[in-house]
This record gives C-alpha cells, structure tokens and sequence, in this order.
C-alpha cells in the first residue's frame, strides 16, 4: 500500500498523436503476429476425431486386471483402504479358483476418484492398474458407480502400463 | 510378596506368578503366541524370551517363576536378537497369505513381524506346502500352512470344552493340526479356537473372506441366546452383523462363547422375515399401515376392552421393555394378569457356559415385575382364562407364545390381540395389530444374566430412527467418512422401536404421559422403584454389568 498520495496516482496520456490515433500501426503489428503464426506448424487436436494416445506413464481411470477370464483381484480390500478419496468397495468371498478369495463385488465410484494412483501403488497382485483411459462422462450420479462390468480390462490391453510400472518398480 | 525389577521398574507381584503374569498385572506385555491366561503353559513358541540376571541363558517368561530380587529385562540387545531368530523360524515356512487371511489386522504374527522382526527374508528355499482348506469341524476351517504349532486350540479342547478332539501329527517342518481319527472338532465351543488361533490358521466357516477386520465397527454388547449372557462384540459393515466375537468378562464368560450364541443369535436381524411396517387386520386382510393409524386402533381398542386385558412380557425383552411393560399393564390396560413363557430346554446346560433358560432375560423380566401379583393369573392361568372367555384382549412383546400349540388355540379366541414383534411368526399371524419392535441389535438397555448380574446391551445396528453418529454407535471408518450419497453408507435401515418408546407411545395417546426419552430415562426409575437395582446407572453398569443387590428374593 502506497502512503504517499503523490505516487498513487496514475499518470494517463491523454494526448495521442494523429497517427497513433489512427490505430494502423497497431492493427499492422497485430496482423503481422497472425500471419506468422498461420505459417507456423499447427498444435490444435481435432478432438474427438484425432484423439490421443497417452504414455505409459499417463494415469487414466483405474481399472482390473482381468487374466484369463477372471480378475487377479483377490479383494484384500488395501486400495480401498489406502484410497484417499473413498472411492473403493471391495466385498470377498469364497472361490473354489486357488486364489481362495475373490471380489463378489468390486466398485470404483468414479465421481469420487482424484486419479492419484495409491489404488494401483497398494495393490499386492498388481490387480488394479491405472489405464490410459480418460474419457468419463455420465449424466447420472449412479452411473459413475463402476461395475465389475466395466472395470475389468484385459491384460493384453494392458501391457504398456504392466511394463511401465515393473520398470518403475 | 516379591519383589522384582523388571526393565527397570521395581514391581511388587505375588511370588506364584509367572514373569510374564506379573508384567502383565502391571501392563507391560512381553510378546507371546502360545500363552494365554486362561489355558495351560506350553512353552512351545519362545518369543516370550527375556534375560534374567545371574541366568546363564534367556528364558521363557511364561514359564519361569518370579523370585525375591529377580533382575528381568526384556529389551536388551541379547534378547531382541533372539526374538529376530525365532520370528525368523516362524516366518520361513509361512506362507505371504495376509492379502487373503481374514487374520490381517488382528493376527500376532503380522503385528509381531511389524513390531519385532528385521523386515526381510533371507530364507530363498522353497517354502513347504500343506494342505490349504480342511475342514476340521462344521464351524471351523484349517489352513494347515498357516498354522505356527502354538498349541492354543489343543489346550482349549482339553482344558476348557473337556472334548480332547485336536492334536498334531508328523515332525519338523512337517507337523501338521489334525483331528484325531474319526473326529471332528464339533464341540459346542469350537469356535473359540478361532478367536485364540495366534494367526489365520482357524477361521470361521461361517464369516470366511466376508470383509476385512477394519472394515467392521465393533458393538460392546451381549449375547441373548441363554441366561449366561456371555459378553461380546457384534461387528457391523453397512449397517450389517457380519459375525460375533467373546469380550473378556471375569464374572460371566471369561473369554469364551458358545458357537450356538455366536452363529446363532445375529441372523434374524438381517432377515426377510422382519416385520416391515405396522401391520393391522382389516376386512381385506392383513395390510400395512402407518404407525399413527395403528397406535389410534390400538388405543381405541383398549378402551373397548380395558380390564379384560392380559399382559404377556417377554424374557427376551430388555428389562427396561418388561418395566415400562408392567406399569403400563397396571396403570392402562388395568390388569393384573401379568407373566411371562418360559423357554428351558432341559438338559441343554453344562458346567461351562451354556444354560438350559434359552433366554437373556428371565431373572430381569421377574425382578421388574412382570409376574402376577395380588391374585392375578400366571401364564398358565392366562391362557385357560381365555379359552373360558374371561380374558378377551391381550397385550403380547417380544416373545413367539403361539410356538406352543395349545397357546396358539387360545389366542385364536381372543376378541382383540396387539403384538410388538421384529419378526414374522405363529404369534403375529394370529394378531389383529402387529407393531414392529427393534432386536435386541438394535436397542439400548440392559438384560439381568442367571446370576443376577446386570448387563448393558447397546445396539450396533440403526433404525430408521437412529444415527451412528448421533446416537453414539461404534462406527467404522467408513461410518464415519462416508456421506448418505456412498452405496457403502446406504445399508437397509428399518422401521422398527423398542418395545419401550411403543408403549410410552400408547400410553401418552390414552393421556398418561409417560416421559421418557431414553432407554436410560426408563433405567432410572426402574432403579429408583425396583429395590434389587438400587444405585445402578448405566454409567456404573460400564462394560461388565453389576449384579442385582442380595437379599431380594429370587424365585426359582
Ligand atoms: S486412483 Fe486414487 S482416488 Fe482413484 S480409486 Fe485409486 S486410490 Fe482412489
Ligand atoms: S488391492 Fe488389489 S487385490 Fe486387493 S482388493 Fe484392491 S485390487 Fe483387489
Ligand atoms: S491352528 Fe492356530 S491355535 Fe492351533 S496350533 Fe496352529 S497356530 Fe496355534
Ligand atoms: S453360553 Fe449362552 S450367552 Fe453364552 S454365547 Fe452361548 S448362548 Fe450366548
């Protein structure tokens, strides 16, 4: 905060010339800029026809690892747990598969998620995986509530991911 | 007396203790798998180690004597080095199951390897492998890899259920829990092995893979399925029991319970047969109606038959349900025809927990009046006194009579029956008014135990009316995170009251006011009136209960 008077206030120019009061120099400087850049190689993507592929490294939703026809997933319930944003419900029960133990149930409310990937960072199967997905949209609340259904994607599918993170690891 | 030092701390302790008894009376735990307080010493797992000065060698706490002057310390680097090698023991053939053991989260083993161990293996052999589902008994499930050979379930068998059923075969590495030959582990307190199994070798058949132990809140509350009213935990997800477990009480259960009492006694609760809505008969037959509607039938209908009444309490009914129950008999329906059914299954009783009166209550519904008095009609009474038409409305709580043939004629002749029931069954068929009343998983109150002793039973699962949070409910994480919006939160509430606000409720509608706002409001002049609960609060009832003041008559 100024606390002298004498150098608060704003000092206008209030006398343009004739020629600035013309604006032409402005609107050549300005025209030039658009033509350069007209020139230049183009950035826009033209979504949703051109879409993109994102890295290995991209955390897009997370999703189950589905081998075989069925989920790695032995519902421990740890990225339920380690979830910071309440996400995840996991429920167990029994299965004659050697696992013992499978997820009868298996949500991912997608309205909660924040993407932060402890999900796939607790998980002690490598059963959850953050895809390269990243379009989600829906216009019911209940709908966000994801499903085994749609949540099980397969491994192959998932490969770059499961290499990237044995990498990381 | 003796004295001894134990890290330090000069600790006065009767000499008959053990090293590891007399730490405990003082608080210090010294870490053990296979003793247990209430079991022999076996002396098999030696992570009880501690160094005893003048001693040659470590020790085992659990099974050396304390003696005058003894120098004990349990953290030296000698001592903390042995617990590293035996956890190493322990671990080299356990199989790495925590994300599918339903011990993680209360397993010693996984907490000890945390607390103890040297977080790394260097064990790269193959690990032995064992049979991974055997059922040793209808309650129970051995997972034979787990098992660390702590012995607790053998000892419990012989020493607490006196039914010698398990014991080990082979040697080594290849030692494995069995059941000796043609024998199951069936004994009606199985399941305790479960509870004391150091690690996840036991489960429960019953509970298997159903949540994870912190998904769950646990309720301090107490068993109703028989007079001893064992002390336990209910534990809830979603607004769901999922299982039930003994809660140490010295006086009454120690740290056991039946298997009949902990499979037996949650299941209604989350049944289809549950009373949905106050049910009333109408000329197009049994309809559901709202509560204003049923309390005004009610209402009315006592009017018509006031002091034609009978009054059926119910020994599965909190004493404060039988108290309020009883007065409002007396004051409103103005009958004194008031009692009880008994249910004992005789010979259904042992020398250990189980007792042959299948109800929480008996002694309590007794004490707080519901019983005859000046010349009114017992049960028996009652129901001869209706098949003479001498009695032709009847009040009925919390208890099934009609299960009984003869009583169900009986009903059949009354002109007006009003029933406060959770579930559907024989009584409620026959009623013309059906009120829902909550379970005992869904009340506050108390039940008084055979030996008299008071216990505190608060509910784990809420009602429409009820909140976890602002009812004081034990809540889970996700209780206590969640919104109304979560699927996970949204667990199926019912419409259904304790037996006790659905009486106040009709009596107020009849103009006696009868306020109370609590279960607690209803406890305290039952203390104040009743002379045997003299200076019991809920308060001092705390987590183990007190028992009914001497010298008041107990009827057989
Ligand atoms: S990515 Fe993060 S917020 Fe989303 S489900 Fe996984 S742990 Fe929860
Ligand atoms: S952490 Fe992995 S194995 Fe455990 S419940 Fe989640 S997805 Fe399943
Ligand atoms: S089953 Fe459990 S209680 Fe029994 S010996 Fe093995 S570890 Fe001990
Ligand atoms: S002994 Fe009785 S009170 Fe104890 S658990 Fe069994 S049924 Fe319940």
């Amino acid at each position: 905060m100024p606390t002298n008077g004498e150098t608060a206030r704003q000092v206008r120019i209030k006398d343009l010339t004739l020629w600035q009061r013309t604006y032409i120099p402005e609107i050549v400087k300005g025209m030039v800029l658009t033509f350069k850049q007209i020139l230049r190689p183009k950035f826009t993507r033209q979504y949703p026809e051109e879409r993109w592929n994102p890295p290995s490294s991209f955390r897009g939703r997370p999703v189950l690892v589905e081998e075989e026809g069925v989920e790695r997933c032995v519902a421990c319930g740890l990225c339920a747990r380690v979830c910071p944003a309440l996400a995840i419900e996991v429920q167990g029960s029994e299965t004659d598969l050697e696992k013992e133990r499978y997820p009868i149930k298996f949500e991912i409310n997608m309205l909660r998620c924040i993407f932060c990937g402890f999900c796939e960072e607790a998980c002690p199967e490598e059963a959850i995986v953050m895809s390269d997905e990243y379009e989600l949209v829906f216009t019911d609340p209940e709908k966000a509530i994801y499903g085994k259904d749609r949540l099980l994607m397969s491994a192959d599918r998932l490969r770059p991911r499961l290499e990237f993170l044995r990498r990381a690891r | 007396m003796v004295t001894i030092t134990l890290d330090g701390k000069q600790l006065e302790v009767d000499g008959k203790r053990t090293i590891i008894e007399a730490a405990r009376e003082h608080g210090i735990e010294i870490p053990h798998f296979c003793w247990h307080p209430k079991l022999s010493v076996a002396g098999n797992c030696r992570i009880c180690l501690v160094e005893v000065e003048k001693l040659p060698k470590l020790v085992i706490a659990c099974a050396t004597q304390v003696a005058d002057g003894m120098v004990v310390h349990t953290n030296t680097p000698k001592v903390v080095n042995a617990r590293e090698a035996v956890m190493e023991f322990l671990l080299i053939n356990h199989p790495l199951d925590c994300p599918i053991c339903d011990e993680a989260g209360e397993c010693k083993l996984q907490d000890y390897a945390y607390k103890l161990s040297v977080g790394y293996s260097r064990f790269d052999e193959n690990k032995v492998h064992k049979p991974k589902r055997v059922a040793l008994g209808p309650h129970v499930m051995l997972d034979t890899e787990r098992c660390i050979m702590c012995s607790r379930c053998v000892r419990f068998c012989e020493e607490i259920a006196h039914k010698p059923q398990l014991t080990f075969s082979q040697r080594g590495d290849h030692v494995e829990l069995t059941t000796f030959p043609g024998e199951q582990l069936d004994n009606p307190y199985s399941m305790n092995t479960i509870d004391i199994c150091p690690v996840g070798a036991l489960t429960s058949r019953d509970f298997r893979f159903k949540a994870r132990v912190w998904e769950m809140s646990a309720t301090e509350t107490v068993c109703p399925g028989c007079a001893r009213g064992c002390n336990m935990y209910s534990w809830v997800r979603n607004n769901e029991i999922l299982r039930q477990t003994p809660r140490f009480n010295p006086e009454v259960n120690e740290y056991w319970m039946c298997d009949a009492g902990r499979l037996g006694t949650f299941k209604h609760v989350n049944s289809d047969g549950r009373i949905k809505a106050p049910l009333m008969k109408k000329d197009a037959g049994v309809v559901e109606v709202g509560w204003d509607e049923a309390i005004s039938r009610v209402v009315s209908e006592i009017r018509t038959f006031r002091k034609n009444f009978a009054a059926i309490g119910s020994a599965y009914a909190t004493n404060e349900d039988n108290y309020l129950f009883q007065k409002f008999a007396r004051e409103v329906l103005g009958t004194k025809h008031i009692d009880f059914m008994r249910h004992v299954v005789e010979g259904e009783q042992d020398d250990i927990l189980l007792r042959e009166d299948k109800t929480p209550n008996s002694l309590g519904a007794v004490e707080v009046g519901v019983r005859p008095k000046d010349g009114g009609l017992s049960f028996d009474g009652i129901v001869k006194a209706i098949k003479e038409r001498q009695i032709k409305a009847m009040y009925i709580i919390d208890d099934n009579v009609a299960i009984n043939p003869t009583v169900a004629a009986a009903l059949q002749k009354l002109e007006f029956l009003v029933v406060n029931s959770s579930l559907e069954n024989e009584t409620t068929r026959l009623a013309d008014v059906v009120l829902p009343s909550s379970t005992f998983a869904e009340r506050h109150g108390t039940f008084t135990n055979f030996q008299g002793r008071v216990q505190r039973i608060r509910p784990s699962v809420a009602t429409l009316e009820q909140d976890r949070a602002l009812d004081g409910f034990a809540m889970s994480r996700l209780d206590a995170f969640g919104t109304p919006h979560d699927r996970w939160a949204k667990g199926v509430k019912r419409d259904a009251r304790p037996t006790w606000r659905i009486i106040a409720a009709i009596a107020s509608a009849m103009g006696t006011k009868y306020k109370y706002n609590t279960s607690e409001d209803v406890f305290n002049e039952l203390a104040s009136t009743v002379g045997s609960f003299k200076g019991m609060s809920y308060r001092k009832l705390g987590s183990w209960g007190m028992k009914l003041k001497a010298g008041v008559a107990v009827p057989a």
